[in-house]
């Protein structure tokens, strides 16, 4: 018979003293996908030590550059160059390159402005609400969503910066003197927008900036006792091992982890991992997630102001606020699942960490989001119907069934029917599925903003309606916007720690020293079993 | 005994006395029998914030809420006195119908300067309070040192401490079932 309690013959499988962690499945359903309510699924699976998550994620960094990185940076790169030009090209020309006309004075820009935002959103969600809320599951993917996050909204900002018209004066947006002596109009949602916006990025960087700190202070570190570590040449004929004065000679440390360990070393500030240091660490990214909670929530409502506050029918509603948020979430979550997918099948390492469960746990948020934005269309429409405003009720009978038509039902279909899928459950464990549907509601909520937009073509009289469409430099510049995306985030998987090393190893098991596993072992005398009995009765 | 008189065995100025701890179990209890000795001068160096070294190790509340409150303060100060002078003193404008300075119309942009202002004294206050960035550590000289950020736990009580005695402090961090203990160099 045995008395040992499951969660804690869980923890030692994990520590490699017990042959009983979860076996890894070899199909995508690892073992912690489990009906029973009673069971602590582990977080970190492979009967890993702090050591070998150490390894695993450092070697992301430290190792060869995989095969695959060059074909996808070059590409990357190549989107991102001509997205570069197109910004140029409009430069130099001006708006006119782009599909704009004179009751949509707004096109393509704005569409990927709010899309790109609203992927943002994501990141900071993941870090600060889920962190608050204290699901665990997050440490896995909460580095990457927040390094998307950053990236996306770099991407969102260059549009209305580019949309201004004459760039140059793109300094306007911020309250500046000038020479006419005039000041921004703070009563306009356009300049709480530049705040909102302005504020999330900064927010988001310094957020991601301060919880990366312990983990570059780890590969300094790293970087270091390699370069202290001599290696060893020789000519490739050379008896091995190498007489002793050959060796002498040859003996040299690799000069590439010196600029290693600088690079790091500036950039984690000297961090040197002492708890008096973590005391006030855990303060401030504690206060960081209660700031930036409600922040995440402020940015898609202000952005939702562009159109709510003003008196266009069909922008002018209550409800796009919290509707604005749902989807910003919604597709800031499927866009974590484009990226993660495929990073889980380049870096096998990852499945250990990103587990089954924890890309379910998000497919439930993308239903929950996605059943909110269905909502909020459908109230949008009884409410024009119910509204009694003539105008009202026409926008939206023009969105369904007007010139428009395609982009209002593909946005239905994208974003209120596929993310239903997820309420089955081989739907919600098999990845290439989840890949796919994460794609597809990608493109619903670039088309919901689409459809939103594109109301400006039917103006108030019919003499000044106008079909809106792109132009090849619209294309070309939001297909280069994905590439300035993708380069920034292949660069961030080389060079940076994907996945939050402290944090991870602080939801393993072996990181609580209350764990009954350290007091069962015969490992200490009496005294500290007392000592800690004590503690734990406490908690 | 004052911190300029101790030194190490091979006679250079001493920073600290080190030893290293097989988990977090034996470094928190190790950590309450050196703060029940009464120490202050030292410190726990882990990979991770263990959970509960705070109590363990005496620590008084952190202060970075001071910095974060000032923070949030002088975020609202400045955004709203920022958008009354330049919307209603110095190039007042009527928008709307509505008076100049209605609050309603500045509580976007006040929240936004609040919410950034709190993040970057919080972040700030951060490394202030712990004393970063910092160029150099003792500590850092040590080869075993450089493991704390990968699975290593550490103590190092400093010679700056007015209750040190090396001979003393080796025994006691022995006691407690250190290993590995060593003489940190200034």
């Amino acid at each position: 018979m045995s008395s040992i309690h499951p969660d804690q013959a869980e923890a030692l499988g994990l520590v490699g003293k017990r042959g009983q962690g979860v076996e890894r499945d070899p199909e995508t359903i690892d073992g912690t996908i489990t009906d029973d309510p009673t069971r602590r699924v582990p977080l970190v699976l492979g009967n890993r030590d702090f050591h070998s998550v150490t390894e695993t994620i450092c070697g992301w960094v430290e190792n060869k550059t995989p095969n695959w990185w060059f074909p996808a940076f070059a590409v990357s790169n190549v989107l991102a160059i001509v997205g570069t030009v197109m910004i140029l090209f409009l430069i130099v020309t001006g708006v006119g390159v782009w599909g704009l006309n004179n009751p949509v004075s707004w096109g393509w820009a704005i569409v990927n402005f709010v899309w790109w935002v609203g992927i943002g959103h994501a990141g900071t969600l993941i870090s600060a609400i889920l962190c608050l809320l204290k699901q665990n599951w997050r440490t896995s993917i909460n580095r990457f969503a927040e390094a998307m996050t950053i990236f996306a909204v770099i991407c969102a900002g260059t549009f209305p910066g580019i949309h201004v018209g004459r760039v140059w004066f793109a300094w306007f947006l911020f309250p500046i003197p000038n020479y006419n002596w005039i000041w921004p109009n703070f009563r306009s949602p356009l300049l709480w927008d530049v705040f909102a916006v302005g504020t999330y990025f900064t927010v988001s960087l310094l957020f991601w900036y301060m919880g990366m700190i312990p983990d570059l202070a780890t590969l300094r570190d790293r970087a270091i006792a390699r370069f202290n570590q001599k290696v060893t040449f020789g000519p490739m004929w050379a008896p091995h091992p190498l007489p002793a004065f050959v060796k002498k000679l040859t003996t040299v440390s690799i000069p590439a982890n010196k600029i290693a360990s600088y690079f790091y070393g500036v950039l984690a500030l000297g961090w040197r991992f002492s708890s008096r240091h973590w005391w006030n660490y855990e303060k401030a990214y504690i206060l960081l997630a209660g700031v930036a909670a409600p922040l995440v929530l402020s940015v898609h409502s202000v952005v939702s102001f562009d159109f709510a506050v003003s008196i266009i029918p069909g922008w002018h509603t209550t409800i796009f606020p919290p509707y604005f948020v749902a989807g910003a979430i919604f597709s800031g979550f499927a866009m974590v699942l484009t990226l993660l997918i495929p990073a889980r099948a380049l870096y096998p390492g990852m499945k250990d960490f990103v587990t089954a469960r924890t890309i379910e746990n998000m497919c439930k948020i993308i239903t929950l989001t996605g059943s909110m934005v269905g909502f909020a269309y459908i109230m949008e429409f009884f409410i024009a119907w119910y509204g009694a405003n003539p105008y009202e009720a026409e926008a939206f009978m023009i969105r369904a069934f007007g010139p428009y038509w395609w982009a209002y039902w593909i946005m239905m279909f994208c974003n209120v029917v596929s993310p239903q899928v997820f309420w089955f459950k081989w739907c919600r464990t098999n990845l290439v599925f989840i890949f796919i549907i994460s794609i597809i509601v990608n493109i619903g909520m670039w088309f919901e903003r689409l459809v939103i937009v594109t109301t400006l073509s039917a103006d108030f009289v019919t003499s000044s309606w106008g079909y809106y469409s792109p132009t090849w430099v619209d294309i070309l510049t939001f297909v280069g916007s994905i590439g300035i995306f993708m380069t920034l985030f292949l660069l961030f998987c080389r060079f940076l720690p994907m996945l939050a090393i402290s944090e991870v190893k602080n939801v393993m098991p072996q990181a609580d020293p209350h764990h009954p596993m350290y007091h069962k072992d015969g490992h200490h005398n009496g005294d500290q079993h007392k000592a800690s009995d004590r503690s734990e009765g406490g908690h | 005994m004052s911190a300029h008189s101790v030194t190490s065995s091979s006679g250079a100025p001493l920073h600290a006395i080190m030893a290293e701890f097989p988990n977090p179990a034996v470094v928190s209890h190790a950590a309450e029998k050196i703060r029940d000795l009464g120490y202050s001068k030292w410190d726990v160096y882990s990979p991770f914030p263990i959970h509960g070294i705070d109590e363990a190790m005496g620590l008084k509340p952190s202060r970075v809420s001071f910095f974060a409150g000032a923070g949030a303060i002088s975020g609202i100060t400045i955004a709203l006195l920022m958008q009354w002078w330049m919307s209603a003193v110095d190039y007042p404008m009527v928008i709307g119908g509505k008076p100049y300075f209605a609050w309603e119309q500045y509580f976007p942009v006040t929240f936004e300067l609040a919410v950034l202002m709190t993040s970057i004294s919080a972040i700030v206050g951060m490394l202030t309070l712990n004393g970063l960035p910092l160029l150099h550590h003792p500590m850092a000289k040590k080869e075993r040192f450089l493991r704390v950020g990968d699975d290593r736990f550490i103590i190092a009580i400093e010679a700056a401490d007015p209750k040190f005695n090396a001979d003393d402090i080796r025994k006691l961090l022995a006691d407690l079932g250190g290993e590995h203990i060593d003489e940190v160099e200034e």
